[in-house]
């Protein structure tokens, strides 16, 4: 089949250049490529750096990278992933080497757990102290001794809706499964988000392995899925399709909503009452971290105010960084709700944790039942 | 150059290819064969296999069949009558026309894919152009028609070009002789036309129904997710890192894509084509 495939590709486009030859050239180009490609691969392979970060994709100022490296001389190789369950596997089966990695609150959890974190050594990180105490607090929770992580970024997960196309304010989760909303109501596509918002406005805490409870979760979910108001199950697309008004209610995570508002003014961000999920996502240098000192370098250059501050302008999510907050400019941004909101709306929130591999099961299953029903 | 020589230099051209195909097609292979059948112990089990038997992963299966099949179907339609208007035209206009069906190809299938996201959204061009004639908007995106669609638009021209191939190859003398024994057009068709041009068809039909039963993308894009195709699933047991089942559901599908290859190969007469039994 694949030369059949091949030849029809090929004998069509041969005639168009009325050449026979074409074809053979055409190979030998390809494969001239490939050899290329194999060989650049493998030069690629020699090259040293002193410095390896792991970070979610569009969450860092690159500039910051580069003036990282002006000031301290070192190379910085900078990879991104898309989730905490892509990154886990190449740092835990050994299969690339970091020395500083961000992931969020459950996943340090995890690894703490699996033993594959470095403690950090706090002497080479003075900044910490521009690190908000409330927040070392939260983290205690994954990291129960401030050992290991080093707050990077928080959020919450919330309703983002159109003031335009809902009938009043919204405060509750219970908009959700409003079936006025017909068709109009984007859901995360994504286990733990959306179980955890039918936990949370069902009562429960959205971190259950009581299968009772996570059943009755489902059936909410597909109870929802049923009545015909959920658009899509998207992840980053709620942000574009809520700028494009092409729905009037989606589930995002604090850190988008701001940037949404700056481009639709018509979008309002609320924690709903029931509460919700609090993360954070946290830099942590792995056991088998190469250039441990250069890490701790790293971190402590992105605890300095100023850089916290250009990271946060770029990438918007809430810093943990509170000299960097006070050196925010636009005073709304500075004492904003969405990115700083104050303790009584975090009163509900949880942040996850991470619930054994049999738990994580059944929450996909359930998951899988509310996507393919 | 001696025929030794010839031979030889053949072999050696062939190495890096057959290398290529060892490293990336068979290894694989033999890795999710692997998978499929063992658990995260190493033992051998079945139970990757069973997880077809998941009232969810079935649902998903039939509702994947169905999708691919209506695709195929509606990809033969459009393509046998293209075919054979490109075959009846000047050499120079055909090219230009299979030139233009293969461009698209040459773009990133998610940009296309994405593309069409754009144009059928609640508020995207085809819906702002129906409000703006003054008619209601339709309800476009996130349907099953919305999946049958891009798995058409993605996948036709796998079935125009083998018909095209195989039509080009066909004598016109042998078109003539059946005009001179009296047939009409119609029975030339029938009778001459459409038997030799099987083969290009029923590869069209394997290139088309194999891609559109294994997508995982098409629906997420264009169905937003809300409609579960077994590719979807598979995808996702990858996601959460159980290679186990996802392998195990990958044989199960392979299976159907070989009964249905195993299908077509019996009217595929001539050694061309889809020739792997």
């Amino acid at each position: 089949m694949k030369t059949y495939f091949i030849k029809t590709l090929f004998v069509p486009l041969s005639g168009l250049f009325s050449k026979k030859r074409l074809t053979s050239v055409l190979t030998a180009a390809a494969l001239l490529t490939v050899f290329g490609l194999g060989l650049s691969l493998l030069s690629g392979c020699g090259k040293e750096y002193d410095l390896y970060v792991y970070n979610w994709g569009e969450y860092m100022d690159e500039d910051v990278i580069s003036i990282f490296e002006e000031e301290t001389g070192l190379k910085v190789s900078y990879d991104t992933f898309d989730t905490n369950e892509d990154m886990y596997p190449k740092v835990a089966k050994n299969a690339v080497r970091y020395d500083v990695i961000c992931p969020s609150d459950y996943m340090i959890q995890r690894m703490i757990q699996d033993d594959l974190l470095a403690e950090i050594n706090f002497d080479n990180i003075p900044n910490i102290s521009n690190i908000g105490a409330q927040y070392l607090e939260s983290s205690r929770e994954f990291d129960p001794e401030n050992k290991y992580s080093v707050p990077y970024c928080w959020g919450t997960v919330g309703i983002l809706y159109n003031k335009t196309m809902v009938n009043g304010p919204i405060d509750s989760w219970s908009v959700l499964f409003d079936e006025q909303y017909q068709d109009n109501i984007l859901m995360q596509k994504s286990v733990r988000d959306a179980m955890g918002i039918a936990l949370k406005y069902l009562g429960y805490s959205l971190n259950t392995t009581n299968e009772a409870e996570l059943q009755e979760a489902r059936d909410l979910l597909v109870a929802q899925k049923q009545s015909g108001v959920v658009q899509a199950y998207v992840i980053d697309q709620v942000r574009d399709k809520m700028i494009g008004n092409m729905a009037a209610i989606g589930v995002i995570y604090s850190g988008e909503a701001i940037y949404t508002q700056r481009e639709n003014s018509d979008l309002e961000y609320v924690v709903p009452k029931e509460g919700s999920n609090v993360w954070i996502d946290s830099w942590v240098i792995p056991k088998n971290a190469k250039h441990k000192e250069n890490a701790e370098k790293f971190i402590n250059f992105l605890c300095r105010p100023d850089i916290a501050l250009k990271n946060f302008e770029y990438i918007t999510y809430s810093t943990p960084n509170v000299a960097a907050q006070e050196l925010i400019e636009d005073e709304d941004i500075r004492n904003s709700s969405v990115a700083f909101p104050d303790s009584s709306v975090l009163e509900n929130c949880e942040t996850f944790q991470y619930l054994g591999e049999e738990a994580d099961n059944l929450y996909n299953q359930l998951w899988r039942e509310v996507l393919g029903e | 150059m001696n025929n030794k020589r010839q031979t030889l230099w053949n072999h050696l051209l062939a190495t890096p290819y057959v290398l290529w195909m060892a490293a990336f097609i068979v290894i694989p292979l033999f890795f999710i064969l692997y998978y499929g059948l063992t658990d995260a112990d190493g033992r051998l089990t079945l139970s990757g296999l069973a997880q077809i038997t998941n009232p969810v992963n079935q649902k998903a299966l039939w509702l994947s069949l169905e999708l691919s099949l209506v695709s195929t179907v509606i990809c033969l339609l459009l393509a046998y009558p293209l075919a054979m208007i490109l075959r009846s035209l000047q050499m120079n206009s055909t090219s230009f026309i299979v030139l233009i069906f293969i461009l698209p190809m040459w773009m990133n299938f998610l940009l296309r894919t994405l593309a069409w996201q754009t144009l059928l959204d609640k508020t995207g061009v085809l819906n702002t152009f129906l409000t703006g004639v003054g008619l209601p908007p339709q309800n476009l995106i996130n349907t099953p028609a919305a999946i049958i669609l891009g798995m058409v638009y993605n996948f036709l021209p796998f079935m125009v070009l083998p018909i095209y191939n195989v039509l080009i190859k066909i004598d016109r003398n042998v078109e003539n002789a059946a005009r001179d024994l009296g047939a009409n057009g119609f029975q030339t068709f029938l009778k001459i036309i459409l038997p030799l041009s099987l083969p290009g068809v029923i590869s069209g039909i394997t290139m088309v129904f194999v891609p559109a039963l294994t997508t995982f993308v098409i629906s997420d894009i264009l169905g937003g997710a809300k409609i579960l195709l077994i590719g979807n699933v598979i995808e996702q047991e990858f996601q959460i890192l159980n290679w186990h089942s996802g392998s195990g559901l990958s044989l199960v599908l392979m299976v159907f894509i070989l009964i249905s290859m195993f299908v077509m190969s019996k009217y595929d007469k001539e050694a061309e084509g889809t020739a792997i039994w």
